[in-house]
């Protein structure tokens, strides 16, 4: 399985201490969500996930092997920002991963090819609620639907790992709750880790199953940068991959077995 | 009574006042030119309304005595080629190596100092060289043009490169594209536009080259007249032949913008974002 293990990790950049002494384990199909506040290593921790980032010190295992030193298609990702490609429509917005795929040398594909992964695509985008904007450039989307987009552009590789950095923060609330569905429908039918840097930290409750707080365990009024964060937290949220329907469900059945 | 700073201008409104100036000037121009004809009938500096038409119709319609050529239209070919041919080199160099430079650190280690020292070589201050190197022909006078404007393109495209933002690049990566890839389909047709952007800016320096190649050795082309004729003092051509080149500019910026709008729709809709 797909596990991330993480052995006494550092991040430092020159005298500026960032990341301290991280252990956590994560399994497979877990939604971590990360809160803490800004500049305590989030968003660092999560472009080492990335690969854009190296740790200093310390491992970072996905499968038992040290996570790859660049970014890759089985991590995919979602910014709050600029996830797109502008010079796209939606449908090739998403189909771009395949076509990279399909054709090294042109990185485009034709014919019935084009046409399969075409089929992919549209199906990927109706089912995030784009099926109906599909020509359409992302200029002219919102900014929930965009980042429906960046979602299912990042899903059509099948990545492992899901990381997603506060991609609802510049959302209205409204549709902030149709994303959280979204993404949770997503989760629960995939079989995809998750990790969410978020602002709010009751979306983190609400969304996660492994909720992670970072913050300063040490703090030197005179040298701020003299110690960096780590994980002062490590809850287990608790939701389960079911939905409570299902849930509700499987435990009615077993009782009537146990009768 | 609105503030000043409050009223804006209708659409006819825009139309006159910027038509005045131009309406003005030729005004002016007239005014005075008829002064001094009325002085001197044979004066060259002002020529008067009516022979401006005639020597244009010389020029452009009837066929010059010796060459049996249009005059005006054989000058506007010949620099045409000259210019396109220059701008367009100057346009895919630095197009290919705007983005090597920009996406791909080890070129930027290796190139970049050369760009920027050549950049700074007055490049009419190498055109002896150029007319030794490469003869008197066309090629000395387009290769003026392309190493007049191509490094000014070359750091246009690596700086619109670099200020792509970078979680697009990343995530192509994370969609699995190599740097090829990543080059071909991302990079690339987000900088095309740009590079229009920027040749729409360069088309006046390549104007300047190309005149200033023309005028010193040439034997037809719309800066080699304007040289030629500056003996005989002929402002009735000069003159003419300056507004035709404004014209020609004009045209041009024009078509490269109706080009970039028709195709890249998506790029003005990113500006209108204020990005």
């Amino acid at each position: 399985m797909n596990d991330i293990k993480i052995k006494n990790l550092w991040k430092e950049y020159g005298d500026n201490i960032v990341l301290e002494n991280i252990n956590l384990d994560v399994k497979a199909g877990e939604f971590v969500t990360l809160v803490g506040a800004s500049g305590c290593g989030k968003t660092t921790f999560l472009k080492m996930l990335l690969g854009t980032e190296q740790p200093t010190r310390g491992e970072l295992l996905l499968n038992g092997k040290p996570i790859a030193n660049e970014p890759g298609a089985d991590r995919g990702i979602v910014f709050q920002k600029y996830s797109v490609f502008s010079h796209l429509n939606v449908v090739e917005n998403v189909m771009l991963g395949e076509e990279f795929k399909e054709s090294p040398i042109l990185g485009r594909c034709f014919g019935k090819k084009r046409q399969a992964i075409r089929e992919r695509a549209v199906a990927l985008l109706e089912k995030v609620g784009l099926g109906h904007a599909l020509t359409k450039y992302p200029s002219e989307l919102s900014g929930g639907m965009q980042q429906r987009l960046a979602i299912a552009q990042a899903l059509i590789k099948q990545p492992q790992i899901l990381l997603l950095d506060e991609p609802f923060g510049a959302l209205d609330p409204g549709i902030r709750s149709d994303m959280h569905e979204l993404i949770l429908d997503i989760w629960r039918e995939t079989n995809i880790t998750i990790f969410m840097i978020t602002h709010d930290l009751s979306e983190g409750f609400s969304l996660g199953t492994q909720l992670l707080v970072f913050d300063k365990q040490r703090l030197d009024p005179d040298q701020p940068n003299r110690y960096g964060a780590s994980i002062t937290y490590d809850i287990p949220v608790g939701r389960s991959r079911k939905t409570p329907m299902t849930d509700i469900q499987d435990k009615t059945q077993q009782a009537l077995q146990n009768d | 009574m609105k503030r000043i700073i409050n009223q804006r201008p209708g659409m006819v409104g825009k139309c006159i006042l910027g038509l005045l100036p131009f309406v003005i000037i030729g005004l002016v121009y007239f005014y005075f030119s008829n002064e001094r004809l009325a002085i001197n009938p044979n004066d060259k500096l002002m020529p008067s309304f009516q022979s401006f038409v005639n020597t244009i119709s010389y020029m452009a319609f009837e066929p010059n005595k010796r060459t049996g050529e249009y005059l005006l239209w054989a000058d506007t070919a010949a620099s045409l080629q000259r210019l396109g041919l220059g701008v367009a080199i100057s346009a895919l160099i630095g197009l290919v190596v705007g983005i090597m430079i920009g996406i791909i650190p080890l070129v930027r280690a290796g190139i970049a100092p050369v760009i920027t020292i050549i950049s700074l070589v007055p490049p009419l201050a190498i055109l002896p060289i150029l007319f030794i190197i490469f003869g008197l022909g066309e090629l000395s006078k387009v290769m003026l043009i392309v190493l007049g404007i191509t490094p000014f393109l070359i750091r246009d495209v690596q700086l619109r490169v670099m200020a792509l933002p970078n979680e697009i690049i990343i995530k192509a990566q994370t969609l699995g594209a190599n740097s090829w890839q990543l080059i071909l389909r991302v990079v690339l047709p987000q900088v095309l536009p740009k590079l229009i952007d920027a040749v729409r800016l360069s088309l006046g320096s390549a104007w300047l080259f190309l005149i200033a190649a023309e005028a010193i050795s040439s034997t037809e082309g719309l800066g080699y007249r304007i040289f030629l004729v500056r003996r005989y003092m002929s402002m009735d051509i000069i003159l003419p032949y300056v507004v035709w080149i404004t014209l020609l500019a004009f045209l041009m910026d024009f078509l490269l913008r109706r080009l970039s709008q028709r195709v890249f729709p998506w790029h003005s809709a990113d500006q209108g974002e204020g990005k």
